[in-house]
């Protein structure tokens, strides 16, 4: 049945379908960003609490929420490279871990800007912002680790039980506003029931949330391509490649 | 087939072999302990010896250190057995290999987190402690540095094969051991106001018995990407 799905572990063809999907993740990406932000930042009603400065939200919930989501992909790929020893998995764990830390380090900081404003300060010791912290320090850890060894199919499992092991941050991140007492205020995006947010602001917030998460792929796309092909160099169908491009 | 010896057998001569090398190279329990002791000597020297400022920050200092101190022995966990080789032949023996690593890292928890616990009631009263936080001192040191001997454990396993392991090791397990002290810590505050505490401790122990049972799996497939 998931027969189909193994072809695409060797590297030529992965590499060739990452080049197929990459414009439409990238050409959706830059749209949907693109609605989503104006939208949100021009076009959405005005806070009555917050004014204008709510507005950060279009930027801060979407890099928050894609920086967990982009850890559990770059688990789940480590997991998939270990248990089936697919390399090209490895690779994409490889690929999404510095793309993770920097859309982690924009939602800290879009969130220390809404939070001098808001809470008077740019940062707590609150659970969910401490965890958040801590995420970037596992993404941080995980590429420490990857660079560290010289042998990359070493440096990519080593990388992967470390990224497997950090997965139990992740639900402690998700629920914290409703284990703790916390200043962050609770999510207010329902996947089921009603979400406690008038809908003019939610779906710009939403169509950002699914731009970002494209975003993530294309960028994970271009440098699971370059990685594929660094890890692949000596492969004649790497020099047919380069040759075509012009490389003597 | 018979498999020679059994499965408790091994667990305890690799125990034993752990402890009996440890206490013939005594350096390898008092460093660690007089690093944890010096280190908590220098926050009343730094921040100035008012009894009022150090108790309120007695928790933090202990519970750093002890953090600090388990990262810095921990390199010696599997440093020497993979120089010599006796890392692989564990590896190739059949014993299942998460056993063996249990093994190590209870040797490993009885020369440094257990001394570490005795002397931790001295340093408390040397930085003025409440003297109702010191249950809580006690019990969470006592459930919470097996913690931090496990889950270091799973990154000196990654970092051993490799030259310059040292601050990479402390850059992978310190993000997984703010949980434990995060819990640790205001465990002891709240004893401190008089609050029950046993919430606290309660999580510490889920985190132990957690670690427990799947850190050794963790440390055994480590162990083997480091060795290859």
């Amino acid at each position: 049945m998931w027969k189909w799905l193994h072809s695409y572990a060797d590297p030529e063809r992965a590499y060739n379908l990452s080049g197929k999907l990459l414009p439409w993740f990238a050409m959706l990406a830059i749209a949907l960003i693109g609605i989503g932000s104006v939208w949100g930042l021009a076009f959405a009603p005005t806070d009555y609490q917050q004014g204008d400065s709510y507005r950060i939200i279009f930027i801060h919930v979407p890099a928050a929420s894609m920086s967990m989501a982009a850890y559990m992909g770059m688990a789940t790929s480590a997991f998939i490279g270990l248990v089936w020893q697919i390399k090209s998995a490895d690779w994409a764990a490889a690929a999404i871990a510095p793309i993770g830390a920097v859309i982690t380090f924009i939602a800290l900081l879009t969130g220390a800007t809404w939070g001098k404003p808001m809470w008077g300060t740019w940062w707590v010791w609150d659970a969910r912002l401490t965890a958040e912290l801590v995420l970037l320090f596992l993404y941080l850890g995980v590429i420490a680790l990857y660079a560290s060894f010289e042998d990359k199919v070493l440096a990519a499992r080593a990388a992967g039980i470390l990224a497997i092991v950090g997965v139990i941050n992740i639900p402690i991140i998700k629920y914290s506003v409703e284990w703790w007492s916390s200043l962050h205020q609770p999510s207010t995006i329902r996947i089921t029931g009603q979400s406690t947010m008038p809908t003019e602001m939610l779906y710009p917030l939403l169509i950002n949330i699914l731009g970002f998460g494209l975003m993530i792929g294309a960028i994970t796309l271009i440098r699971f391509r370059s990685e594929v092909l660094a890890r692949n160099s000596m492969r004649p169908w790497v020099r047919t490649l380069a040759k075509a491009q012009g490389v003597k | 087939m018979k498999k020679g010896i059994s499965f408790r057998q091994a667990f305890y001569t690799l125990l034993k072999r752990d402890l009996q090398i440890a206490i013939r190279h005594k350096g390898d329990i008092f460093n660690p302990l007089l690093f944890f002791i010096l280190i908590v000597t220098l926050f009343p020297l730094a921040i100035g010896p008012e009894p009022q400022i150090l108790s309120r920050i007695a928790p933090g200092i202990i519970w750093v250190a002890a953090l600090l101190a388990s990262m810095l022995s921990l390199e010696r966990l599997f440093k020497a057995d993979y120089v010599d080789g006796s890392l692989e032949q564990m590896l190739l023996s059949p014993q299942p290999l998460p056993l063996m690593v249990l093994a190590k890292v209870l040797a490993h928890w009885l020369l440094t987190g257990v001394p570490l616990i005795l002397v931790a009631p001295l340093l408390a009263v040397l930085l003025h402690l409440d003297s109702n936080s010191y249950g809580a001192l006690m019990a969470t040191l006592a459930l919470g540095t097996p913690v931090l001997s496990l889950l270091g454990a799973i990154g000196v396993a990654l970092t051993v094969g490799l030259h310059k392991g040292g601050v990479l090791l402390s850059l992978l397990i310190l993000p997984l051991y703010i949980p434990v002290l995060i819990f640790a810590t205001t465990a002891i505050d709240a004893a401190g106001f008089n609050l029950p505490y046993d919430g606290h401790l309660a999580i510490i122990a889920a985190m132990l018995v957690g670690s427990l049972t799947l850190a050794p799996f963790a440390i055994g497939a480590s162990l083997r990407v480091s060795t290859n």
